[in-house]
């Protein structure tokens, strides 16, 4: 595979392509895993301490298979703990919306619904990859994602059919969240013969079959599908919102303070 | 033994060794008594997420992350199941929350010991997972059928977390000379607030003598203290690392170890509310309710929903 020399901000460690590609889906599972174990210990019931802690769990799995295959293709090799811990934000490759802030449940409901139905497609299609290390990653996640867009659906149809409270609320934070779904479905950031060879899947052909089903729980949810224009956001190439340092800032700290240790 | 049983007074199941089920009767006092230990040790559980949670994001490795997730996770299943078992003692889960909520339940007061560095996520899983299995494997031969039977599967969890507690600080002791300092510092903080676990002494414990008669409790406070301290010792020799107590020595004629004097003036301080994150705790407890509040009552409106359209 053709080297993009991309900086993956690690020294001396030039990324391939498939590297590349490994890491910013490693990048969106480990930054969506991050913010939804924020929740533990302050979820609404008992139950979704242990259903959101299953979610952050699965995603952290993907994101440590992605990296230790990205890692292995760089020269030289390095460790999934070198990709999450030493990379400083800039080369971070995550789609912005999974970087967000926390707000309330429905927000984080509303960010897991767009995000599982794009993953669903993404693993479904990744499943048929010409890379057989990504195919069979994708095959474990496809069901396991298959598994998080059920459980958004059944909170997104609760709150939005719920009380008069919950209903504007889940509205409310759909419209929020709306605008940064977008660069889930862009593809400009990626190497166009990964996608030619059929080694990667094009993110743009994902749109219309995830936001079919997204749109479909918003009617159902008794919802209105948000009219809103989607946000300029640069998180594929390494651009990222301000809150994303902070995040970094609390995953990586201790790490950095102790550089060489095995934990 | 099915249903109908041929022996069914309550007096003769606890003389026979048998389980005592929810339908069968039981003395108000009996039910009153496992439900505050149920509860009380199912709000143990929840939290006891708090500090262990006081990680979670912080975890220094992403394997190490995973475990910790897992492990925090475990113990939020830990408190459904017994939850659930207090349940068929004839309280909500709700009922138990609001008095856990309202400080009138109380919760393992070794949880009102702060987690100030990775270190202690460790000694939680070695030291107070450790003793929380010593108190709780007699347990699965309680009296009561399903508390016995929650203990049994959360058991088996908790002899997990130990070990993994254990390698963590296995780990961080044999790693860098900051590690390593690191490791000793948080058993030198966890030792003597894990020795507490198990209560007052024997001479001062309240519940003790009924509990036993009931076969509640199977062993006294200072037995399964000192079954901790004989198992544990060892283990630190294993870890290259030191319990603080210089009075620890091995008693050849009684084939166990010595320790020092326990300072229960700390645990009752903690135990009435004065400890260091009693109140910390507590109110991240009840905000994580009160915050969650919309969010059930939604789940609720929209299963009446469901159920009406089903009618319908
Ligand atoms: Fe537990
Ligand atoms: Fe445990």
């Amino acid at each position: 595979m053709v080297s993009t020399s991309e900086p993956v901000g690690i020294a001396g460690a030039a990324v391939t392509d498939v590297a590349h590609y490994a890491i910013a889906l490693g990048d969106d599972a480990l930054i969506a895993s991050q913010r939804l174990t924020e929740w533990i210990t302050l979820a609404p019931q008992l139950e979704e301490d242990v259903a959101l802690g299953n979610i952050a769990l699965d995603l952290l799995g993907q994101a440590r298979l992605l990296f230790q295959y990205a890692g292995s293709l760089l020269d030289p090799p390095v460790g999934e703990d070198d990709l999450a811990y030493f990379r400083d934000e800039r080369a971070f490759r995550n789609v912005s919306l999974v970087e967000r802030p926390n707000g309330d449940f429905a927000v984080t409901m509303a960010r897991l619904l767009v995000f599982s139905a794009y993953q669903l497609e993404l693993y479904s299609r990744l499943v048929q990859s010409t890379d057989s290390t990504l195919a069979a990653i994708a095959a474990k996640a496809v069901k396991e994602v298959a598994y998080h867009r059920d459980h958004a659906r059944q909170w997104v149809l609760r709150l939005g059919d719920g009380t008069a409270e919950s209903h504007a609320r889940m509205q409310t934070a759909l419209d929020a969240e709306w605008p940064w779904t977008a660069e889930l479905f862009e593809a400009g950031w990626l190497a166009p013969e990964l996608v030619a060879g059929g080694l990667a899947v094009d993110p743009a052909a994902l749109a219309q079959p995830a936001l079919a089903w997204v749109r479909a729980v918003v009617a159902e949810a008794t919802l209105a599908e948000p009219e809103v224009r989607p946000a300029v956001s640069f998180g594929r190439v390494g651009r990222h919102t301000e809150e994303m340092g902070r995040l970094l800032a609390e995953l990586q700290h201790l790490a950095r303070s102790h550089p060489g240790a095995t934990w | 033994m099915g249903y109908p049983r041929v022996v069914s007074t309550f007096d003769d199941l606890i003389a026979a060794n048998e389980r005592v089920e929810p339908r069968d009767e039981m003395p108000d006092a009996y039910r009153a008594t496992l439900v505050r230990q149920i509860a009380q040790h199912a709000h143990s559980e929840i939290i006891g997420m708090q500090p262990e949670g006081n990680w979670l994001t912080r975890a220094p490795s992403l394997r190490r992350k995973a475990i910790l997730l897992a492990k925090v996770q475990d113990e939020a299943g830990h408190g459904l199941y017994l939850y659930a078992a207090a349940e068929t003692l004839g309280v909500s889960r709700d009922e138990l929350l609001d008095a856990l909520h309202a400080g009138k339940q109380k919760y393992s007061s070794i949880f009102n010991y702060p987690t100030l560095t990775w270190a202690d996520i460790g000694a939680i899983g070695w030291l107070v997972d450790g003793a929380a299995i010593v108190n709780q494997v007699p347990l699965c031969r309680c009296s009561y059928g399903p508390y016995a039977r929650a203990m049994v599967r959360v058991c088996k969890e908790e002899s997990f977390h130990q070990r993994q507690g254990f390698e963590l600080l296995h780990t961080l002791s044999h790693g860098t000379e900051a590690q390593h300092a690191m490791a000793q510092d948080a058993v030198d903080r966890w030792w003597w607030p894990s020795l507490m676990m198990f209560g007052p002494p024997d001479d001062a414990s309240t519940h003790t003598g009924q509990s036993m008669a009931w076969g509640i409790k199977r062993f006294s406070n200072d037995t399964l203290r000192q079954r901790f301290v004989d198992m544990t010792v060892p283990q630190a020799e294993a870890l290259g690392l030191t319990l603080p107590d210089p009075e620890l020595r091995w008693n050849e004629e009684r084939s166990s170890w010595d320790f020092g004097e326990i300072d229960f003036t700390e645990l009752f301080e903690v135990v009435k509310g004065n400890g260091p994150c009693n109140a910390q705790r507590l109110a991240h407890r009840v905000r994580a309710h009160e915050e969650g509040a919309w969010v059930r009552e939604a789940a609720s409106a929209y299963a009446e929903k469901r159920a009406a359209r089903e009618v319908a």
